[in-house]
């Protein structure tokens, strides 16, 4: 090994060693705790797939798995559809002195605490909230919203919004007008221009940001504990709950690797259009 | 076709803004509950916030916690950026790849498995296992952003200044961290963030000693309270402030 | 200061291509040595080997009497003035200038009077507080050069240094260039593919083709009597008229192998009878004419001084006043 080779294995072995450390490890344990099972309060080892079938198996279990699913492909297409016009319209009809100022208020509210953000649509959407007053006032309503899966929905892709305005306004400005005009200069109208030319040339930044929006989305505790209550659980509430109650640690490792299986799905599937390393 | 899109982007700010401007507006409530109707202007809750000395050491120990790891995740995210992008190692790819890959990977499921083997080895619960876990999530992001950041202009600068008698952690000190300021200070800023704002790995990971989001969390659970409006508020007022500041000087700078 | 460098029987591949095949070479101190030829010839390959960015597979390397195998760019009496400067982009023309010094614990006030005098001597007095960005492409050359002076190194090596001026900048910078490595005394050892800039600037130009040295000399000698094809063609346009058994296209010439006769040692009078040929086209190149003629097979090349006016189809008498003849066995 030359003095060059050892130079940069010096460098590089502090942060690899703490990743082993503090991520590849704690993964491999809670494979491995996955594979057990309890007996009364204690945790046996052992190497059965229990915890699996039962996941798969008890449709209480299983219908977590599909309500965060549901709710996380929502959120991630509305998010998008929301975002798209929104960063559009800083990029193209903001003028350029002012874009900088636009983009900035349009993600401000990331800088509220995560947890308030949550609670403060929880003061929106209640029963006595904002959003009823209003409706109150021209003799609508009251709405059940808080404590819904609407109200979650609502949670999430307010702040994905902020965060996918962010990315595609990033990819827009980097595209030369030209595309756009040269499209149309060639008989292509607005419509196909934006088909064939804007679309694709913007859809790693959209893909990018979609799957940050995925993970994060179907990761996430506080957003549907906060906004969606008991009546239904998503996969994150699921694992806190198995280890909370029951200190069920098995079941909610077993869980946990079921989410970041379908995580990982989720990078397959657009892997190809994934510019991680350029967020 | 522009009046529509200015419509339009009426209406997404108002989307975006309105929890923000509930919840400031209600953390003035002169009443108990911050929900209309509005019954006039105190800052009472605000006095009690301030007051109350659980949130206020809860806000200390997430400062310390963010900048604490966040200065970690810097230096190592740095050096291996620097490495990985100086010499040709056998792998590279595959570090690079395994030093992203905690970017995929949900903050509960890292909390839950350095909780599990935190338990196992007998570490209790602490600040210190909740910085460990900060680390890990602001690793990738540092190290990212280090190493996009470094091109063949650093490179050669580095390359000239070993020519010219300089040692590794010479070139480390008087070239490359300067010459990434800029870069360094990104990440930087980006880490404090996500970790001053993260919940769920300081939830699994602290247990006497908390941060601020587990602390508002708790106050959460008493209910619907001006007082975490008050709290809330604060804590955005002085975020945004802040990147309303850093913002305008990097705009006079440019 | 100043010292010898010696390249002793060095090889070196890269990836498993040869990039230097069993190269010699003696570089006195004091000396400009130039080392010339196309990209990819190995030239800034040997620059990297002298200065310790890379190790040869085999052979020895010696600046002065010392071994340099194992010894890092760091810790060899060798500076480097890099193509793209490699100037710091955050630090002023004082501290860059001082750098070297600084990384040898010279202490502040010492190094920035060092500074002062170097920017003085590349023609930048004043600028200590200048930043890189604040110059022009050929003021950031001199401040490359400054930096790289200001250690004294005993070797100092130039990697294409004026490559990325403008043609005009390039030439004033040459004439500099020669000016201020005969007062520092220093052994310099300079890398490019321009052979006008080689004999501008050399003590000795050492032609390079494909790993190896093929011809060196002065420049004088290079240019007249080249020692081999390529380095006849490389530094500039030249007639080659095949001579097979003592019979060529000009008529009778000793031995066999290839006559050389440069287009400018053409003309009506002169030592080497060509013959008589026809004129096909000609042009006014400022300096001087060029035309082309046929003689037999042969397309003769040939610059007619300024005042002369051939035309297509005029036949000429015409002769060498220069040639220089590669016998081949």
């Amino acid at each position: 090994m030359s003095r060059e080779d050892r130079l940069g294995w010096g460098l590089v072995a502090p942060a690899l060693l703490w990743t082993a450390a503090f991520f590849v490890l704690p993964f491999l344990a809670m494979l491995a705790l996955s594979f057990a099972h309890m007996e009364g309060r204690e945790v046996v080892h052992g190497f059965s797939f229990g915890n699996y079938v039962k996941a798969f198996g008890d449709w209480s279990q299983l219908k977590a798995l599909v309500n965060s699913i549901e709710i996380t492909l929502t959120v991630t297409v509305l998010s998008v559809l929301l975002a798209w016009p929104l960063a559009a319209t800083i990029a193209w009809s903001v003028p350029p002195r002012w874009q900088r100022a636009a983009l900035l208020a349009a993600i401000l509210p990331f800088w509220t605490s995560y947890v308030v953000r949550s609670y403060s649509w929880a003061l929106v959407l209640g029963k006595t909230g904002v959003l009823n007053r209003g409706f109150g006032l021209i003799g609508l309503g009251p709405y059940e919203m808080a404590s819904t899966r609407f109200a979650t929905v609502i949670g999430f892709t307010h702040f994905f919004v902020m965060l996918l305005t962010l990315t595609i306004y990033a990819n827009l400005v980097q595209l030369s007008p030209n595309y756009l005009r040269a499209a149309q200069d060639l008989g292509a109208s607005r419509l196909r221009a934006f088909v064939h030319v804007i679309l694709p040339l913007t859809l790693p930044g959209i893909v990018t940001g979609a799957f940050v929006t995925f993970t994060l989305c179907i990761g996430d505790y506080i957003t549907p504990q906060i906004l969606g209550g008991n009546n239904e659980l998503t996969l994150p509430q699921l694992i806190m709950l198995q280890m909370g109650r029951g200190g069920n640690f098995p079941m909610a490792s077993a869980l946990s690797v079921i989410l970041m299986a379908v995580v990982t799905l989720a990078y397959a599937a657009c892997a190809r259009w994934l510019r991680l390393d350029r967020l | 076709m522009k009046r529509l899109s200015f419509l339009y982007l009426a209406l997404a700010y108002a989307f975006i803004f309105l929890p923000v401007a509930v919840l400031v507006v209600f953390s003035f409530q002169d009443g108990r509950l911050p929900v209309p109707p509005f019954q006039g202007v105190t800052l009472k809750w605000y006095e009690k916030v301030l007051s109350d000395e659980g949130l206020m050491t809860a806000l200390g120990h997430s400062a310390l916690v963010a900048f604490g790891s966040s200065g970690v995740a810097l230096a190592l995210g740095f050096l291996a950026a620097h490495g990985l992008a100086r010499v040709a190692l056998p792998g590279s790819l595959l570090m690079r790849g395994l030093l992203i890959a905690p970017m995929t990977v949900s903050y509960l499921i890292i909390g839950l498995g350095l909780l599990t083997v935190f338990n196992q080895a007998g570490i209790k619960p602490s600040l210190v296992a909740t910085g460990i876990g900060h680390v890990v999530i602001n690793l990738p992001l540092c190290f990212a952003i280090c190493f996009a950041a470094m091109g063949d202009h650093q490179k050669s600068a580095e390359r000239a200044a070993r020519d010219l008698g300089a040692s590794e952690v010479q070139v480390l000190w008087h070239i490359s961290a300067p010459m990434l300021a800029p870069a360094l200070a990104a990440a930087f800023f980006l880490s404090v963030t996500f970790s001053w704002d993260e919940f769920i790995i300081a939830f699994l990971l602290t247990r006497f000693e908390v941060t601020l989001p587990v602390e508002i969390w708790s106050m959460l659970r008493s209910g619907l309270s001006p007082a975490t409006n008050a709290i809330g508020s604060l804590v955005f007022l002085v975020s945004a402030l802040v990147v309303i500041v850093l913002e305008t000087l990097m705009r006079r700078k440019a | 200061m100043t010292a010898s460098v010696t390249i002793d029987r060095v090889t070196q591949t890269y990836g498993g291509a040869m990039a230097l095949h069993d190269v010699s070479l003696q570089i006195a101190a004091g000396e400009f040595v130039v080392l010339l030829g196309p990209s990819g010839c190995g030239k800034t390959t040997l620059l990297n080997l002298i200065g310790g960015f890379a190790a040869p597979a085999s052979g020895r390397i010696l600046i002065g009497d010392r071994d340099m195998a194992g010894v890092a760019p760091a810790q060899r009496p060798t500076t480097t003035v890099f193509q793209d400067y490699a100037l710091f982009p955050h630090m002023s023309l004082a501290d860059n200038v001082g750098f070297g010094l600084r990384m040898r614990g010279v202490s502040r006030g010492e190094r920035r009077a060092k500074a002062a005098q170097m920017l003085a001597l590349v023609g930048l007095p004043g600028r200590e507080d200048r930043r890189p960005h604040e110059l022009s492409g050929g003021q950031r050359q001199r401040v490359a050069l400054a930096r790289a002076l200001a250690v004294s190194p005993d070797v100092l090596l130039l990697d294409e240094p004026l490559g990325a001026l403008d043609l005009k900048l390039r030439r004033q910078m040459q004439d500099e260039l020669k000016a201020i490595q005969r007062q520092v005394g220093t052994t310099f050892v300079h890398v490019t593919h321009d052979q006008e800039e080689a004999m501008a600037l050399a003590d000795r130009i050492v032609v390079m083709s494909e790993g190896r040295i093929a011809d060196q000399g002065p420049p004088r000698e290079v240019y007249l009597r080249p020692r081999s094809l390529f380095s006849a063609a490389f530094m500039g346009e030249i007639n080659q008229v095949p001579v097979v058994q003592g019979q060529s296209a000009i008529g009778p010439y000793p031995g066999t192998g290839m006559l050389l006769i440069r287009p400018e040692a053409i003309n009506v009078t002169g030592g080497l009878p060509l013959g008589e040929a026809v004129v096909t086209d000609a042009a006014f190149f400022g300096t001087h004419v060029r035309a082309h003629a046929r003689l037999g097979d042969l397309t003769l090349t040939l610059h007619l001084p300024q005042g002369s006016d051939p035309q297509p189809g005029q036949v000429l008498a015409l002769y060498a006043s220069a040639h220089a003849f590669l016998e081949t066995e």
